[in-house]
């Protein structure tokens, strides 16, 4: 393939389907060849994954997984999106809260979960309370940055035009931030749905990440593992294809340059 | 009426704008360059001013303190009268084509400024200078989706719409190709001639400022001081190729410096 000639349509399928192909072939052979009794193959997996549907246990634990993504994400967007606002329109306040936020924000989520269940105990609060740790400071740091990296010409229009403070906030530095704003909130998404599955390992008895473990657990049933960890993978996968719709708002999609 | 009289209430003689011992002086890291040295100019009302210069005189800076968003270090802008101190929507600044808002349609950043308007004046408003710049059929547009030179009519388009009584406009054409600049210079003109507001222009390109202009504004070398102010007495449309027009432009390259020879 060259790349500056544009695939033909049905190479643009052809291909990925092929490559899915021999990657389920690799694991069926793997399987198969080195007689393993522990992992199971594709073949397996499936059944396993049928299984599963049939006792009514995955939808329960997909939407358990999904609830409580949508609500730590849902608040570390309600929170962190006005502080970093904030801090990225006060710049004085952000060198007074950075230094702190810089050391809080590379600690894993995971190694925080002793403290959550401290705080929490165990349960969906300190479920919750990890992964909006993980989703907080990426958004937090994309509105800083979107709001600091705002050309100045356009302030200074919206200053000549009249407006005061507040409305150059909301009218001028806001959407002009917001491809950015948008970009962290994908980010974090993605975090947060890596750490709801840790999260349930720990601290819940539901969920997809808690499925993954009790089933290791309750009988090394390995099918059931791979089963629910490529379910993790397509729901990921959905979640952020589904945000990437987003972009595609005439009113944002200026800042993706993808533009037509 | 006393001469005192005259001073303090310009506007009884027609001035608009008037640049009393400007100065400015920029300082940093300890350093301080001085960047204007004692401007003196007075613009009529509805006059077309062009600030030419060599590149890094200051005409940009100068532009800036007329326009309220930079304060001189000494002396005063004065604007009907009365001290400039902060940017006012009665007169806008045009950027080049890059001002407009990404996030906006064509409709939508011409109305910006009209927020404190009824929303059926808006609308008036918005398709008057949508007609006006050429952007019929683009109203619902945004900028990514328009050309350089359409971008740069938007801007216009979004700075009249407010009705200003001046526009201050810095280098807008620069980034435009040849061709689309003259088409823009023809533009500007129809539309100052249409709505006469006093104009100044900072552009460091001599023919546009001879083809565009009432009066030339020749700053010298930082520190700019003003060198010369050439009245260009040739009336719209004007012949490019005329004896007077080269006459003009001559002159003023002559005064820059520049030998008329490449």
């Amino acid at each position: 393939m060259n790349t500056l000639t544009e695939p033909r349509k049905w190479e643009k399928y052809f291909w990925p389907v092929l490559v899915m192909a021999l990657f389920l072939a690799l694991w069926h052979y793997s399987v198969v060849w080195t007689a393993t009794k522990i992992f199971p193959s594709p073949l397996e997996v499936e059944k396993g994954l049928i299984e599963l549907l049939r006792k009514h246990v995955l939808w329960g634990d997909i939407i358990d997984s999904l609830r409580r993504v949508a609500i730590s994400f849902g608040a570390a967007a309600l929170l962190g999106i006005p502080i970093g606002l904030t801090l990225g329109w006060y710049p004085a306040a952000d060198q007074v809260v950075n230094p702190v936020m810089q050391i809080l924000r590379p600690i894993s989520p995971i190694a925080w979960i002793p403290v959550a269940i401290i705080f929490f105990g165990v349960g969906d609060k300190a479920a919750i309370f990890l992964i909006f740790l993980g989703a907080y400071f990426p958004i937090v740091v994309a509105c800083v940055s979107g709001v600091s990296n705002v050309p100045s010409m356009y302030r200074r229009a919206g200053r000549n035009f009249g407006l005061s403070p507040a409305q150059i906030l909301a009218k001028v530095v806001f959407p002009a931030a917001l491809p950015r704003i948008l970009m962290g909130l994908r980010i974090a998404l993605g975090i947060a749905w890596l750490v709801v599955v840790a999260a349930e390992m720990i601290a819940v008895d539901s969920g997809l990440g808690y499925l993954v473990i009790d089933s290791r657990n309750s009988g090394k049933r390995y099918d059931l593992v791979v089963a629910a960890m490529l379910l993790i993978g397509v729901i990921g996968l959905i979640l952020d294809l589904g945000f990437r719709q987003l972009e595609k708002i005439k009113s944002v999609r200026w800042g993706f340059g993808n533009e037509s | 009426m006393s001469s005192t009289e005259a001073m303090t209430v310009p506007t009884v003689t027609g001035t608009k704008l008037r640049a009393e011992h400007v100065s400015m002086t920029f300082k940093r890291d300890g350093k301080s360059t001085p960047v204007l040295d004692d401007i003196n100019l007075d613009v009529q009302d509805g006059e077309f001013i062009c600030l030419v210069g060599p590149s890094g005189c200051g005409k940009s800076t100068l532009l800036n303190t007329m326009a309220g968003f930079l304060s001189p270090t000494s002396g005063a802008v004065r604007i009907d009268g009365e001290v400039v101190q902060r940017p006012d929507p009665r007169r806008i600044f045009v950027f080049q084509e890059r001002g407009v808002f990404p996030w906006l349609t064509v409709e939508g950043n011409i109305g910006f400024g009209l927020f404190r308007l009824p929303r059926v004046e808006q609308k008036q408003r918005i398709a008057h200078y949508v007609k006006m710049v050429g952007l019929e059929g683009f109203e619902e547009a945004y900028p990514s989706e328009l050309s350089g030179g359409m971008k740069q009519r938007l801007e216009v388009a979004r700075a009249l719409a407010v009705n200003p009584d001046m526009l201050f406009l810095d280098e807008p054409f620069g980034a435009l190709d040849s061709i689309t600049r003259l088409v823009m210079r023809g533009e500007l003109l129809r539309i100052w001639e249409a709505e006469r507001k006093t104009i100044i222009f900072v552009t460091h390109d001599i023919d546009e400022a001879v083809q565009l202009a009432d009066r030339v504004v020749v700053l010298s070398a930082r520190p700019a001081t003003i060198q010369q102010i050439v009245n260009i007495d040739i009336a719209h449309p004007r012949d490019i190729s005329s004896a007077r027009y080269l006459e003009l432009r001559d002159g003023i390259l002559q005064q820059i410096g520049l030998a008329h020879k490449v």
